[in-house]
């Protein structure tokens, strides 16, 4: 489902507090149906980036384009084809769920078009994020988990075209949160929608993510998929054997052909033999531990994957 | 392609409606809201109750029937401005405001649904001390019509004068507990020296002209106009009623309010952000521990 038609686009992004950059040129771009997890330090500017494209904060230069308008200048008709999953608190306690959710859902109405009936039907939507049972509970009353998932719903209920999630799994059990990539894997595929999360989970960015950005002191510092990522970032395989009773590593591009040289000379003697691709989490914290020790330009320069 | 009827600022106004009774209706039902309402009502009744018999400044009327009036003067100003700045201080930390505004024209719906509430709250607090004054003080029986229909207007043109300065206030405070002290304080200072529980004429000569100046007075004076017979006039400054200046003072407040809340409440919600909630929330539960 992904498309060539660019749903947002960012171009040399900059945000500054006072003296502080936060953002430093960030550009990237996610298509129709694409689902793009950003990752990163705290503080490396997920946060900023994700609120600039929502249009609640206002950047201090670049160009930025969400289903093709400037979030800066986006009106009623633009937002109502956005969806913005937030961390709640203890908003709206004294609501019902589904009384929540349909009241919110009505204001959608207004920007219903055939092609994308607005909003969601409530109840398929509560059964869709497992809340069906709690619908007439109190929002106040609900478990953190149950919580979330009423976010999402809020988020999507709109049937949005772009769906921005900050954090959205925090606080979820592992069931709640496999139910979630579903739903995320769902929207993406059959309704198109094209999703930008950020989180701290690199499991999750490498379930979800057809493209994962890296972030990391206001700039990306790497772009493109998990695979991508693991074999282009810190791209060595490490093979571990022994031999003779005395074990040995080595890291290795081409895995393969060092095993293979590796049993034409010792043959049987090789014993214990592990292969291990370097995971999504090696590349990530290879990477930001670079950008923090100090190489700032050579990492920016050296590592920055495009596909 | 769009029906007339689906503009969808209208549809987000009556949707702001519709939630202004939901929310009224869920105040009612909430036990705490509950013990508030009763709480604080009895004590007024209350007040009244131990008044009914003290004469009013030597003019032949119960003080209870002046308090009556002052009650419900009070009342628009306590709807009007404090739970407005309250609601609002604590609904931009709870995040209910962004949530507003990352819906389309939910904003709209949230302040219409704020103006809604706040007159609904208040209407209760007014029938609540009319139902009062009917069994508990002679006299407020006799109200003629005219009466009453001056009271009605001054309750609205006293809900337009104070309930932007709520707004305002609640825009601009950084916590709910600031909104809760900047909005109550100043409240028990005017109630106080506005002639509320206790004829102005009997506070000292330099209260005066500070009391006049705010709504709290003249709200209290608009309904004491309404609601008691001419020959009670004996008891206000200079002895007469100030009809006019009632609709002049707070009128002009209104005005005032309506211009600059607008800019004020849109400033405010530009500025509304996930990180912004995330950021109160954490002083908030800072202050708590």
């Amino acid at each position: 489902m992904v498309s060539d038609d660019p749903v947002i686009e960012v171009h040399d992004l900059r945000m500054r507090y006072g003296s502080v950059e936060v953002l430093d040129g960030v550009s990237f771009h996610a298509s129709r149906g694409e689902v793009l997890t950003v990752l990163g330090p705290n503080g490396a500017g997920k946060s900023t980036t994700i609120e600039i494209l929502e249009g609640f904060r206002i950047r201090s230069a670049g160009d930025v384009r969400v289903l093709g308008t400037d979030p800066a200048r986006g009106d009623e008709a633009w937002r109502a084809r956005l969806g913005v999953v937030m961390q709640s608190w203890r908003d709206h306690g004294r609501w019902r769920v589904r009384q929540l959710l349909q009241h919110l859902a009505a204001y959608y109405v207004p920007y219903s078009t055939p092609g994308s009936p607005r909003p969601m039907d409530v109840d398929e939507l509560l059964a869709l994020v497992g809340l069906a049972e709690h619908a007439d509970k109190k929002v106040g009353s609900l478990s953190g988990g149950q919580r979330r998932r009423l976010d999402v719903a809020i988020g999507i209920v709109g049937r949005p075209e772009v769906l921005f999630l900050d954090e959205p799994t925090t606080g979820f059990d592992p069931q709640a949160r496999r139910d979630f990539h579903d739903v995320v894997h769902r929207l993406a595929d059959l309704e198109g929608t094209t999703i930008l999360l950020t989180t701290h989970d690199l499991a999750e960015a490498e379930k979800l993510a057809d493209r994962i950005l890296i972030l990391a002191g206001g700039r990306i510092v790497a772009d493109g998929s998990a695979a991508e990522l693991s074999r282009q970032v810190e791209g060595r395989t490490e093979v571990r054997w022994s031999r003779n009773g005395e074990f040995f590593v080595h890291a290795t591009d081409a895995a393969t052909a060092f095993v293979r040289e590796l049993f034409a000379q010792y043959g049987e003697e090789v014993a214990d033999l592990e292969v291990r691709r370097a995971t999504l989490e090696d590349s990530y914290m290879a990477l930001v531990q670079r950008f923090e020790s100090g190489e700032r330009d050579a990492t920016a320069q050296g590592l920055e994957v495009v596909r | 392609m769009r029906s007339p009827t689906a503009d969808p600022v209208v549809v987000a106004a009556r949707l702001g409606v519709r939630r202004g009774f939901i929310e009224m209706a869920q105040s009612l039902t909430n036990r705490a809201d509950q013990v508030w309402i009763v709480t604080v009502n009895a004590a007024f009744v209350a007040v009244l109750w131990f008044q009914r018999d003290s004469d009013l400044s030597g003019t032949g009327f119960s003080l209870a029937l002046a308090t009556v009036p002052g009650l419900i003067g009070m009342n628009v100003a306590m709807g009007g401005w404090m739970a407005t700045a309250q609601t609002l201080a604590v609904e931009r930390e709870d995040g209910t405001l962004l949530r507003a505004k990352s819906t389309p024209n939910g904003m709209v719906g949230y302040l219409v649904a704020r103006v809604v509430l706040a007159i609904l709250g208040t209407l209760l607090g007014l029938v609540i001390f009319v139902v009062a004054g009917l069994f508990l003080v002679p006299g407020v029986a006799d109200v003629p019509l005219r009466g009453w229909l001056m009271l009605l207007a001054v309750f609205l043109l006293g809900m337009a004068a104070t309930m932007p300065w709520g707004a305002i206030v609640g825009a601009l405070v950084k916590s709910s507990g600031a909104g809760f002290g900047l909005s109550f304080l100043p409240m028990v200072v005017l109630v106080a020296i506005s002639g509320i529980f206790y004829p102005i004429t009997g506070m000292p000569d330099w209260v005066q002209p500070i009391a006049l100046v705010f709504p709290v007075y003249w709200l209290g004076a608009g309904m004491r106009d309404a609601i008691l017979p001419e020959s009670a006039a004996a008891a206000e400054l200079g002895g007469e009623f100030h009809t006019w200046e009632t609709f002049a003072v707070l009128g002009l407040w209104g005005v005032v309010g309506l211009a600059l809340a607008p800019r004020i409440l849109l400033a405010m919600a530009r500025k509304e952000s996930g990180s912004a909630v995330e950021s109160r929330k954490q002083a908030a539960l800072q202050a708590w521990s």
